[in-house]
């Protein structure tokens, strides 16, 4: 068996210890541990963590190989410090079969680079008119939990309701992509003064927040668990604020990019910027970091959506929407949550680990750093800074915002189940 | 060579938008522009200025009226003009732009006068490194048409000042007032702008559904209130109203859109009397203008097109910086040798 002793790490944040990895699994934590035979990785100043759990990847396989494979997406999950990804349903043919999940889950276990949790569709072909066989997804090898139209939005109140019904038999959550169709039709951007100006049709705050309102009422009205994918706007928090008060069982997540990135940017037209739902405004950003810090929001997720290069190297209007972030996450979250004073490192855990895995059901994952648990790490230089180069990136695609921008940390090394999948800030 | 003297600090060498003329440049176009308008009454029309220069006229959306405009503006400085309509060429992914632009690059084009339905491909096409030409925005979505907001705050100067008068002058002081369907008109954007450069005071006049989320930013006044800013004006700018808006539920019907928002014969006379119509083509008539307002002498649209040309001259005069002056003593002479 394999031993690895992490010696000096702040674990969490906190003082620092020494982990020793001992096969699959955490043998002790503590101070000043014989190293024996095992491996030794000095890690004095740097963080550990629990391994990264990402509640909304796209894969693209099957269907989009060009833009990133399993093998290929999990290698980018990895380098950015997580251990499992929740994949989503938007695949080509889309994940609305056991069939095409247990292909996804499978392809998962052979990439070894970070375990892959199928997300199921919850309507056929995303189409939103037809349940899906949620119930045979459930039982299958995969064994999915999480459903999403993600993409789209389950805009029709009653198929909504059904579905959150349904999914209580085994313990499902409904995720929502929240966006009211009618009010965002032509949408490029968020609606707003920079709209205005740039002749973009917009995409307006309302749109999310009516739907996620909705949701909320009718989860509340069927005692079902929802999830509200990448929340955008400062009225959102509010809503979801309002219900979590009212007892209502909702979580929610935020992107980095959403903590990070204005509208402001897209005065430059460039595609890189085009991501849905959008930018939206410095108020908006400020109260999603606000409402990550208190808990408002529970989670980060990274909504990470590769696409090709001739995908986005064209005039805004034709370009597709989305933004690679499964390498930068870990960065961005640094940069705006914990170098503001808003969050610390055990709390970047509970939201960037513990708690996805927890929302999304997944054993194995998100578990504490303790004598016996799965030995699932990220091992982090927050001290480290570097600009984004793109050209390093393990993703197929290479659409990210950063490119040129300087972020902080950089993982140095990832272990899914005392494996290295990361080794000096290298794939292994 | 750039005659323009800041440029634009976002797009230099370009004219991509309005918001990036400072008053000097704008100032400086109007003032070509009257050089070139004295060209339209020689009995040829020609001067030699951008000769052996090649003009693209890139259009991705039907535009016939500002193709010919650019056309001639581009013929009359003897510059070679390719006209490359490319609508109905697949667009999907906007490969068809790129590839375009590089086509164009590659037959050595100097300047690409672009029209496109997709806001922003002007700005796209200026600045990714695709082309080396000079970039002239020719209306992109619902962004921006400068050389239209161009043509008509030449139409406005020429008007409420004069030809002569108006040399060096810019609009300090008028109130201009903008009606109709500004959420989607890239017309009401670049005339907002340049307007306000130019020391008008804008007001725009519409529906509060045809007015962007956001319009609160702009340089100007909203008013849901035609009659009460009719007689405070010294230029009325009708805009275009889609019929299709009407499906989208924009308003109730055409006849109400009409009779609150519609310019006709009474509502004229409550104008100031030397205060003119404005309209930048194709009329509705009956929908936002009467055939009796439409048909007054009040009415500049038809100057508007002439002066357009004018305006498209001086752009491509000063952006392609010809390599002798506009308008020479040779060149008059040559022409009136002509005679």
């Amino acid at each position: 068996m394999t031993k690895i002793l992490i010696r000096g790490a702040k674990v969490l944040g906190g003082e620092p210890q020494d982990v020793l990895i001992d096969g699959e699994t955490v043998a002790a934590v503590g101070t000043g541990l014989d190293a024996g035979d095992a491996t030794v990785i000095e890690a004095a100043g740097k963080i550990l963590l629990p391994g990264l759990v990402d509640l909304h990847t796209h894969l693209r396989e099957p269907g989009r190989e060009d833009s990133e494979t399993v093998l290929t997406g999990t290698r980018a999950a990895a380098s950015g410090g997580y251990t499992a990804v929740f994949a989503m349903a938007n695949t080509f043919p889309v994940a609305d079969t056991a069939g095409v999940v247990e292909q996804v889950w499978r392809l998962g276990k052979e990439s070894g680079y970070c375990d892959v949790q199928p997300i199921g569709a919850v309507t056929v072909g995303l189409e939103g008119k037809q349940l899906s066989e949620l119930g045979a997804m459930h039982d299958s090898a995969a064994g999915v939990t999480v459903f999403s139209d993600d993409g789209k939005c389950v805009d029709d109140a009653v198929i909504m309701r059904r579905a959150l019904e349904y999914v209580k038999a085994f313990g499902g959550v409904i995720a929502q992509h929240a966006q009211e169709p009618r009010l965002t039709e032509g949408a490029q951007m968020n609606e707003g003064v920079v709209s205005a100006e740039l002749g973009l049709g917009g995409w307006p705050a309302v749109a999310e927040e009516s739907i996620i309102a909705r949701d909320v009422l009718l989860a509340e009205h069927v005692g079902s668990r929802v999830h509200i994918c990448h929340l955008s706007t400062a009225g959102s928090v509010e809503i979801v604020r309002w219900a979590k008060s009212r007892g209502i069982d909702v979580t929610a997540e935020v992107t980095p990019h959403h903590l990070l990135l204005t509208d402001e940017l897209v005065r430059s037209y460039n595609p890189v910027y085009k991501v849905n739902p959008p930018l939206r405004t410095e108020r908006d950003v400020m109260a999603l970091r606000e409402a990550l810090a208190d808990g408002t929001i529970d989670i980060v997720a990274t909504d990470h959506a590769p696409h090709p290069h001739e995908d986005k190297d064209c005039e805004w209007a034709a370009a597709a929407m989305g933004m690679v972030g499964l390498e930068t996450a870990l960065s961005v979250v640094q940069q705006t949550m914990v170098e503001t004073g808003l969050l610390d490192w055990a709390g970047v855990a509970e939201r960037m680990s513990f708690k996805p895995a927890s929302i999304g059901g997944l054993a194995g994952h998100g578990r504490p750093i303790a004598v016996g648990e799965p030995a699932n790490l990220t091992l982090l230089d927050s001290a480290y800074r570097g600009v984004v180069d793109p050209a390093g990136f393990a993703s197929r695609s290479r659409n990210t915002p950063y490119e040129g921008r300087e972020l902080p940390g950089r993982v140095t090394h990832t272990f899914l189940r005392g494996r290295a999948t990361v080794v000096d800030g290298k794939l292994a | 060579m750039l005659h323009l003297s800041g440029g634009s600090p976002r797009t230099p060498g370009h004219l991509i938008s309005a918001a990036d003329l400072s008053r000097d440049d704008a100032v400086l176009i109007l003032d070509t522009a009257e050089e070139m308008a004295r060209v339209a009454d020689r009995p040829i029309k020609k001067l030699p200025t951008l000769r052996g220069r090649t003009v693209v006229n890139l259009f991705f959306e039907d535009s016939t009226r500002t193709r010919i405009s650019f056309e001639a503006a581009a013929k009359r400085l003897s510059a070679d003009v390719i006209n490359f309509s490319a609508k109905g060429s697949s667009v999907s992914k906007g490969e068809s732009l790129k590839d375009t632009a590089l086509t164009l690059e590659a037959m050595g084009a100097d300047a690409v006068v672009i029209r496109h339905h997709a806001s922003g491909a002007p700005y796209r096409l200026a600045t990714s490194g695709w082309i080396d030409g000079v970039v002239v925005n020719a209306g992109d979505g619902t962004h921006e048409h400068p050389t239209q907001a161009l043509l008509d705050a030449f139409t406005m100067r020429r008007r409420l000042i004069g030809p002569d008068a108006g040399l060096g002058q810019d609009l300090s002081g008028r109130r201009i007032t903008i009606v109709g369907d500004v959420l989607h008109s890239r017309v009401a954007r670049s005339n907002v702008h340049l307007l306000g450069t130019l020391g008008a005071e804008v007001t725009l006049v519409a529906p509060p559904t045809l007015v962007p989320v956001g319009v609160e930013s702009w340089p100007c006044e909203v008013s849901y209130d035609l009659d009460q800013v009719l007689p405070k004006s010294d230029a009325v700018m009708m805009l275009r109203v889609q019929r299709e808006r009407m499906n989208a539920a924009f308003f109730p019907t055409e006849r109400e859109y009409a009779r609150r928002y519609g310019l006709d014969g009474d509502r004229m006379a409550r104008m100031p009397e030397h205060a003119v119509v404005m309209h930048p083509g194709p009329m509705n008539r009956g929908m936002e203008i009467t055939a009796e307002v439409a048909d007054s002498d009040r009415c500049t649209a038809v100057e508007q097109v002439a002066n357009g040309v004018s305006i498209r001259m001086a752009v491509l005069y000063l952006l392609l910086g010809g390599s002798e002056p506009a308008v020479t003593n040779n060149a008059t002479a040559r022409t009136e040798e002509n005679k």
